[in-house]
């Protein structure tokens, strides 16, 4: 749909005839496919305001997660104090990139379902853990994908439920995936390649303080090369102690080395 | 009165625009099975990858339906994974209604008839079924997404199928081989030949295909009363089967290169 | 015909302030045959009573595998015991479905109770005739319970439902604190004595019309590594009967006299 109400054009053509003085077959087309509400109700669609990357890895105690703090209008840097993060019960995050109002959409229908659950359940002890959620997330979004009219986001749902601890994805396809490290947006080329190093095969000795260090240095890596991103993010830990979600932080940048490039600063030139 | 010339039909510009969301994806990996006398040999890579990124090391691509089926599965892994889901529920009815297993045969025409149910909007998934035949025999079928089958004795599926099936086609059906007089080749393969053709062609694969690699997980189905041809010496051999009365199930998993 | 003014239609109350229908309906779990279930600390089982027409026909079907990890035995009309099984069945899948986790039990036991409760409230709907004891295993242990068409469900270390099911549960009070530490074999053996109670005085348990359920590790006596529920009939279950105590001393209450053949005697 076109956004921009300038477009949108005038309700009825200005050549209609309203005195009906020409023959039906030659009087003005006014009718389907015309004007802009023209597509009717609108399936498909495209993200509109979008959050970048998300983070996550296992380590000694739990689970990791960090997500910067932007939600971007295109290019343009929109909203800069938006959380991307969202628990899920006691031992449950979720971090969202893609459409944040689909995103929206879903922390809403999370919560109802913590609502639901807790009417029906109500410390029975079988809370939602963190796969659980997981699995209900990839039906909701694989059933929206296959009515053609997808939860554009690329999620990422951690937890730490009897010791063990979660960490597993699923995206606008319905297509989920489980592993020690995982990012998403532009962290899965990125970042990826970087928590991988520091992490497959170490998962049990990692501490919270390295945990912390590998997330911000990856996080420092993907702003300075993802247009997308913003120096201000969150860091989520989830243990068997519950979860924590951090108050936006930043990490000290260098942008000295741009001067002489060209293409990064103010160009002279 | 208006210009005649703004009274016209919509330009042909104005149609309805293409949707642009596509609803499918492809993830690469690639699936195995054969079959011999009173065993068949299922396998997959557990490699999931998009485009030239690894989502994950360790996806698995084949189940365990019964104690004696076993299904691999390939193509868009969402897709893979529903498709599972929903055979498992149809097996969990049949065995509430009839109180034992689906057989393999049935398992096969169920399969096809759930894929082609979907015909106009597919799962975007190879299907191969390996397993025991009610008759003790080892049986694979083969399925394309919509729903296409035969029973076969070997099929590979997936990214790396033009590098395997011409593979095993040479070595199981002796395709371009010549007997010797007085010695025709084999109807069937024993099943340490075969393990060691199945390991034989996920190794190859991975050497010359990205999207193969990380790990080789392979069942083991053999019939009923079968002796276990030494499938227990096998190292890190894990048995699956559920009773103590049918079929066996063995599961075997190998480490694959990772780059 | 009609005993009293109150009981053509379940949505009015007597003047007692009772809902005869729901009696009615808690009478036809009477007239089906005894089902009895314990738990340990390991296991829950199930025992019932088959009946069979005559020497041509086959046995009733007393119990219903609802999943992996749940099993019911019945006691009253098996056709409603069928339409509940199945809506177990179904919540059992779509808790698979939708949160890959097997559905907790007493879960499932309450949404049955719910669905039974919602008959006994409603112009044009009857009770369901049939009652259930739940076995089952998830996060936290082994569980019996009891479903009764009232709608009313509660949990038991030891129950029975069905004719003459109170020599049964006599037995059961008498021994049920032991139950929590019993092998699987002694639990079963405790299981077919509190069973035997239920007999008229010439019968005894056999091959033929003696269920079985079982939810927990197998049994020596069992050919199986499966620890999900199971049934076992027919031979299957001689080793078990064989563990059986011999009933010579008549030290056991004799049961009050049951008309198991007769029609609903709602008397007073």
């Amino acid at each position: 749909m076109d956004h921009f109400p300038t477009n949108w054009g005038r309700p009825r053509n200005d050549g209609f005839d309203a005195y009906g003085t020409y023959p039906i077959a030659q009087r003005p087309y006014n009718g389907l496919g015309n004007d802009v509400f023209s597509e009717g109700v609108q399936r498909t669609q495209q993200p509109i305001v979008t959050g970048t990357s998300v983070l996550a890895i296992k380590y000694k105690d739990g689970v990791m997660m960090s997500a910067d703090n932007l939600a971007s209008y295109g290019s343009l840097a929109r909203f800069k104090d938006i959380q991307r993060l969202h628990p899920v019960g006691t031992n449950t995050i979720i971090g969202a990139g893609g459409d944040m109002s689909d995103f929206q959409y879903i922390q809403a229908l999370l919560d109802d379902l913590m609502v639901e659950e807790f009417t029906e359940g109500d410390g029975d002890g079988h809370a939602l853990g963190p796969g659980e959620i997981h699995e209900y997330l990839s039906q909701v979004m694989y059933a929206r994908r296959s009515k053609m009219d997808p939860l554009w986001n690329s999620l990422i749902v951690g937890g730490v439920k009897d010791g063990k601890r979660f960490l597993s994805y699923v995206d606008l396809l319905g297509t989920t995936y489980s592993a020690s490290t995982l990012a998403t947006g532009y962290g899965s080329y990125i970042a990826q390649p970087l928590l991988r190093k520091a992490v497959e095969g170490n998962e049990d000795n990692i501490t919270e303080e390295e945990a912390v260090k590998i997330l911000e240095q990856s996080m420092k890596v993907l702003f300075y090369r993802d247009a997308r991103s913003l120096n201000k993010y969150q860091i989520a830990k989830i243990t068997s102690d519950g979860v924590a979600i951090s108050e936006s932080r930043s990490v000290d940048t260098q942008w000295s080395f741009a001067d002489g490039i060209r293409g990064y600063g103010a160009q002279t030139q | 009165m208006p210009d005649m010339v703004t009274l016209s039909y919509p330009s042909p510009s104005s149609k309805p625009q293409q949707r642009q969301f596509n609803p499918y994806s492809e993830n690469g990996g690639t699936i195995l099975a054969i079959s011999g006398a009173d065993f068949s040999v299922i396998a997959g890579d557990t490699r999931q990858s998009e485009g030239y990124s690894i989502q994950t090391r360790y996806a698995p691509k084949v189940f365990r339906l019964t104690d004696n089926a076993v299904l691999a599965v390939n193509g868009f892994a969402a897709d893979g994974n529903m498709f599972v889901k929903q055979v498992r529920q149809r097996l969990e009815w049949y065995r509430h209604a009839h109180a034992k297993d689906m057989p393999l045969r049935a398992i096969a025409r169920l399969i096809q008839t759930m894929l082609y149910a979907r015909r106009f909007f597919p799962y975007y998934v190879y299907n191969i079924l390996g397993g025991i035949e009610e008759d003790g025999s080892g049986a694979v079928y083969s399925f394309d997404p919509v729903g296409s089958y035969e029973r076969e004795s070997c099929r590979a599926a997936g990214a790396a199928q033009s590098l395997v099936q011409p593979f095993l086609d040479n070595q199981i059906y002796f395709k371009n081989q010549v007997a010797l007089p007085g010695h025709p080749h084999p109807q069937h393969l024993p099943l340490l030949t075969v393990i060691q053709l199945v390991i034989d062609s996920f190794t190859s694969a991975t050497e010359r295909h990205i999207e193969v690699g990380d790990g080789l997980e392979m069942f083991i189905v053999l019939a009923k009363g079968s002796p276990l041809y030494g499938v227990e010496n096998i190292a890190g051999v894990q048995e699956m089967t559920v009773t103590n009365e049918g079929e066996r199930i063995f599961v075997v998993r190998r480490n694959l290169k990772r780059d | 015909m009609f005993r009293n003014t109150y009981d053509s239609d379940n949505t009015v109350f007597s003047p007692q302030g009772r809902l005869h229908q729901v009696e009615y309906a808690l009478e036809a779990v009477k007239q089906g045959s005894a089902a009895v279930g314990l738990r340990s600390k390991t296991h829950s089982i199930l025992l019932a009573l088959k009946r069979s027409t005559g020497e041509l026909a086959s046995y009733q079907q007393k119990m219903f595998r609802i999943d992996d990890h749940v099993g019911i035995a019945i006691a009253g009309l098996t056709s409603d015991a069928r339409v509940l099984s199945n809506f177990m069945r179904q919540q059992a899948m779509s808790s698979k479905m939708a949160f890959n986790r097997p559905v907790p039990v007493n879960r499932l036991v309450s949404a049955i109770a719910d669905k039974a409760q919602v008959n006994t409230q409603e112009y044009g709907r009857r009770p369901y005739g049939v009652g259930f004891l739940v076995i089952g295993q998830d996060q936290s242990g082994p569980h019996l319970y009891e479903f009764s068409p009232s709608g009313n469900s509660y949990e038991y270390y030891a129950m029975s439902i069905g004719a003459r099911s109170q020599s049964a549960k006599t037995y059961l009070e008498k021994h049920y604190e032991s139950f929590a530490d019993c092998s699987l074999e002694d639990l079963i053996k405790h299981g077919l004595h509190a069973l035997r109670e239920t007999l008229q005085q010439d019968k005894d348990l056999n091959v033929n019309n003696t269920s079985i359920g079982i939810v927990g590790a197998p049994s020596v006596h069992e050919k199986t590594t499966n620890v999900s529920f199971r049934i076992l009939e027919g031979e299957t279950i001689q080793p078990f009967l064989d563990t059986m105590v011999p009933k010579d001393a008549p030290a056991a209450a004799p049961a009050p006299p049951a008309s198991t053949d007769e029609d609903v005697q709602m008397a007073e």
